[in-house]
C-alpha cells in the first residue's frame, strides 16, 4: 500500500501545478525586489512589445507589465486565500454546530445555508463588492460570504457521520465539554474532505477576485492580472497581449490549483480514483 | 403519478419557495442601509441629480421618516406591486427595464445552456466509452483547461481570433440595428451575433457537464442492473443507449437547476464584454453610474429568477423519475 505522499507526488498532474504555484508563489513574495517600482508608474511610452527592453512590454499608458504581473500575482493569492481561509472558518463553525446539535438549531442553519447557496452568488458578490464601495476588505468578505456555505454542508455531513461512534460517544461519558469535544474528536475527521474543498475554493476566489476587478470592481491601489486585462481591452486589435498575458497568467495559476486540489483528492480517497 | 398529488407537491414546492424570495427582499433593504450616503439620495440614483420635491417624495413613498422595520414594510409593499424604483439615468422605471432587458439575457442563457448540456453530454460519453485511452485523455485535459480559463478573458480572445483576426462573427452587441433586418434575416443576424457570447458562457458548463456525464456513466456500469443487461445477452451499445444513458441523464436535469445563478453571474461578464444588451450588462451600466437601486433590482430578479426555474426543475425531475415518490 503506498502511502499519500507517494500517491501525491508521483501523480504528474500534481507536479505540474505544483511547479507553477511554487513559481507563482516565489513571484509574489519577492514582488517588491523583482519588480520595484511601483506598478502603477508609468516608466516609459506606451505599447512597447515583450521582449523588448521589458520582458512583457509596456501597457497602454506606459507601465510596466512585468510590474504588474507579479504585483498582480500578489494580490490574486492573497486575497484567494485569505477569503477561503475566512470562509472555510465560517463554513466550518456553522456547519460544525448544525451537525453536532442537530434539531431546530441544525434546522435554522441548514436553511440559511441553503438560502445563501440558492442567491446567485456572483451577482450577489457584485452587489457586496459595489455598495461596500470596492477595496481589498470588501472584496475579500464578498468572496468569503459566497464560498461558505458548501464548507459548512461538508463538515455538518462529516460531523453527522462521525458523532454515533465509539470515541465521541467515550468522550461525552468522559465528560468533555461541548466545544472540547467538536474541536479535539469531531473536527479531525473533517480535515481530508475540508483541504480538497479549501483547495478548489482557492481556485474560484481567484476567478471570482479576477472578474471582479475586471468589471473595474478591484481594489484602486492594489494591481491585479483582471484589472489588467480590463484595461487592455480596448487596445485588443492592435496590442492583443496586453490582454493575453494577463489571462494566461490567471488561467495556469487557476488549472494548477485545481490540478493539485483534484491530486490532494485521488492520493487521500484512493478508492475513488477511476471515477 | 397521480395529478392530485402532483400539484400538492407544486403548492407545498411554491411554499417553501415564498420565504426565500421574502429573504432576498429583506438582503436587498439591508444592503441599501450599507449603501453609502442617505437613503433617499439612493433611491434617487444619481446624487445630487434629483430635485427637492423628488426626495420628499421619495421620503414619503419609502417612509424614510419613520422607524426602519416600517420602512422596511414600505419597501416590501413597494416591490409586491412591482415597483422596483426608478433609474434617473434610463429616466424609466426599473421594473420596466428589466423586463426590457430579460429577453436577450434569457435567449442568450438558453442557447448556453442547450450547447453546453449537448456537446457536454456527447464528450462525457464518449471519453467513458473510451475510458483509459488517449482520446479519454485529450478529452479530459480540455475539459479541465476550460474550467480553469476566466470567462472575460475567453470572451476577449475569441474577439481576437474570429471577429478581428478573420472576421467571421460580430464582436458586439445583439443584431446591426442600422440594417433594419426584418423576419429571417433579423434572425440570422441575431444568431450571429449570438455565437461568440454563447461559446463563451458555455465553456465552462461544457466542460463541468463533460466530467460528470463521463463519472456518472462509469459509476453506472458497474450497477446490477447492467449486469442483468449484459446477461440477457445484450451487446454494449444497447446497453449504454437504452439503460446507462437513461439513468446517467437524470442528474443533470437537477444540475442545469442548479447552474442557473452561475449563468446569471456569468452573463454580467460575458454580456459586458460582447455588449450583448441583457440585465448582465445593465448590471455592468448601474456600477459605473453607482445606481445601486437598479443593481439590487437586478440581483432581486436574478435571484426570483433561480428560485422559479429551481421549481420548474423540480417538477420536471419528478415527472421523469417514475422512481421519486411524492409525499413519501
Amino acid at each position: 500500500m503506498k502511502t499519500f505522499w507517494q500517491r501525491f507526488l508521483t501523480n504528474p498532474r500534481v507536479v505540474c501545478g505544483l511547479i507553477w504555484l511554487g513559481l507563482v508563489t516565489i513571484l509574489a513574495i519577492f514582488a517588491p525586489l523583482l519588480a520595484p517600482s511601483d506598478p502603477f508608474a508609468i516608466v516609459a511610452e506606451p505599447f512597447k512589445a515583450p521582449f523588448s527592453e521589458y520582458v512583457f512590454g509596456t501597457d497602454s499608458l506606459g507601465r510596466d507589465m512585468w510590474a504588474g504581473l507579479v504585483h498582480g500575482a500578489r494580490t490574486s493569492l492573497l486575497i484567494a486565500l485569505i477569503a477561503t481561509v475566512s470562509a472555510v472558518a465560517f463554513g466550518t463553525m456553522i456547519g460544525g454546530i448544525a451537525g453536532y446539535y442537530g434539531g431546530f438549531i441544525d434546522d435554522i442553519l441548514m436553511r440559511m445555508t441553503e438560502f445563501f447557496q440558492t442567491i446567485p452568488s456572483f451577482i450577489f458578490a457584485i452587489v457586496l463588492v459595489a455598495i461596500l464601495t470596492p477595496s481589498a476588505t470588501s472584496i475579500i468578505v464578498a468572496i468569503a460570504i459566497v464560498s461558505w456555505p458548501p464548507v459548512a454542508r461538508i463538515v455538518r455531513g462529516e460531523v453527522l457521520s462521525v458523532k454515533g461512534r465509539e470515541f465521541v460517544q467515550a468522550a461525552i461519558v468522559a465528560g468533555q465539554s461541548d466545544s472540547g469535544i467538536l474541536l479535539k474528536q469531531v473536527l479531525p475527521n473533517t480535515l481530508s474532505p475540508l483541504i480538497v474543498t479549501g483547495s478548489l475554493l482557492v481556485a474560484t476566489a481567484i476567478l471570482v477576485e479576477s472578474s471582479l476587478s475586471f468589471l473595474g470592481l478591484g481594489a484602486p491601489n492594489l494591481m491585479s492580472w483582471g484589472f489588467m486585462v480590463g484595461s487592455g481591452r480596448s487596445f485588443l486589435r492592435d496590442a492583443w497581449w496586453l490582454v493575453a498575458i494577463p489571462g494566461v497568467a490567471i488561467l495556469l495559476t487557476v488549472l494548477s490549483i485545481n490540478l493539485v486540489g483534484e491530486g490532494l483528492n485521488d492520493a487521500l480517497n484512493p478508492r475513488l480514483r477511476d471515477l | 403519478m397521480q395529478s392530485g398529488r402532483l400539484l400538492k407537491y407544486i403548492a407545498i414546492r411554491l411554499l417553501q419557495a415564498v420565504p426565500v424570495i421574502f429573504g432576498v427582499i429583506v438582503l436587498c433593504f439591508l444592503l441599501l442601509q450599507l449603501a453609502p450616503g442617505d437613503l433617499a439620495t439612493v433611491l434617487a440614483g444619481e446624487s445630487g441629480g434629483a430635485s427637492e420635491a423628488y426626495i420628499a417624495e421619495l421620503q414619503k413613498r419609502y417612509g424614510l421618516d419613520k422607524p426602519v422595520l416600517v420602512q422596511l414594510g414600505y419597501y416590501i409593499k413597494n416591490i409586491m406591486m412591482f415597483d422596483l424604483g426608478f433609474s434617473f439615468r434610463y429616466s424609466a422605471n426599473i421594473s420596466d427595464l428589466l423586463a426590457e432587458r430579460m429577453l436577450a439575457t434569457l435567449l442568450l442563457m438558453g442557447s448556453t445552456l442547450v450547447l453546453s448540456l449537448g456537446l457536454g453530454v456527447l464528450a462525457g460519453l464518449l471519453a467513458s466509452l473510451w475510458v483509459g485511452t488517449w482520446k479519454d485523455h485529450v478529452i479530459s485535459i480540455v475539459a479541465i483547461i476550460a474550467y480553469a480559463t476566466p470567462l472575460f478573458w475567453v470572451g476577449l480572445m475569441l474577439i481576437l481570433a474570429f471577429s478581428i483576426k478573420f472576421d467571421w462573427f460580430p464582436t458586439s452587441g445583439m443584431e446591426d440595428v442600422v440594417q433594419f433586418y426584418e423576419g429571417w434575416d433579423r434572425v440570422v443576424d441575431i444568431a450571429r451575433h449570438l455565437v461568440l457570447p454563447a461559446i463563451t458562457l458555455s465553456l465552462f458548463y461544457l466542460a463541468l457537464y463533460a466530467r460528470l456525464m463521463r463519472a456518472t456513466m462509469l459509476e453506472q456500469r458497474g450497477l446490477d442492473y447492467v449486469t442483468t443487461a449484459r446477461a440477457k445477452g445484450l451487446n454494449e451499445r444497447q446497453i449504454t443507449v437504452r439503460h446507462v444513458l437513461r439513468n446517467a441523464l437524470l442528474p443533470f436535469v437537477t444540475m442545469a437547476g442548479v447552474q442557473i445563478g452561475g449563468l446569471l453571474g456569468g452573463s454580467v461578464v460575458v454580456e459586458s464584454v460582447f455588449a450583448w444588451p441583457g440585465i448582465g450588462q445593465l448590471a455592468f451600466e448601474a456600477l459605473f453610474s453607482r445606481d445601486y437601486n437598479l443593481l439590487l433590482g437586478i440581483f432581486l430578479i436574478s435571484a426570483i429568477l433561480v428560485v422559479i426555474i429551481n421549481l420548474v426543475v423540480d417538477v420536471i425531475y419528478v415527472l421523469l423519475d417514475p422512481r421519486i415518490r411524492v409525499g413519501s
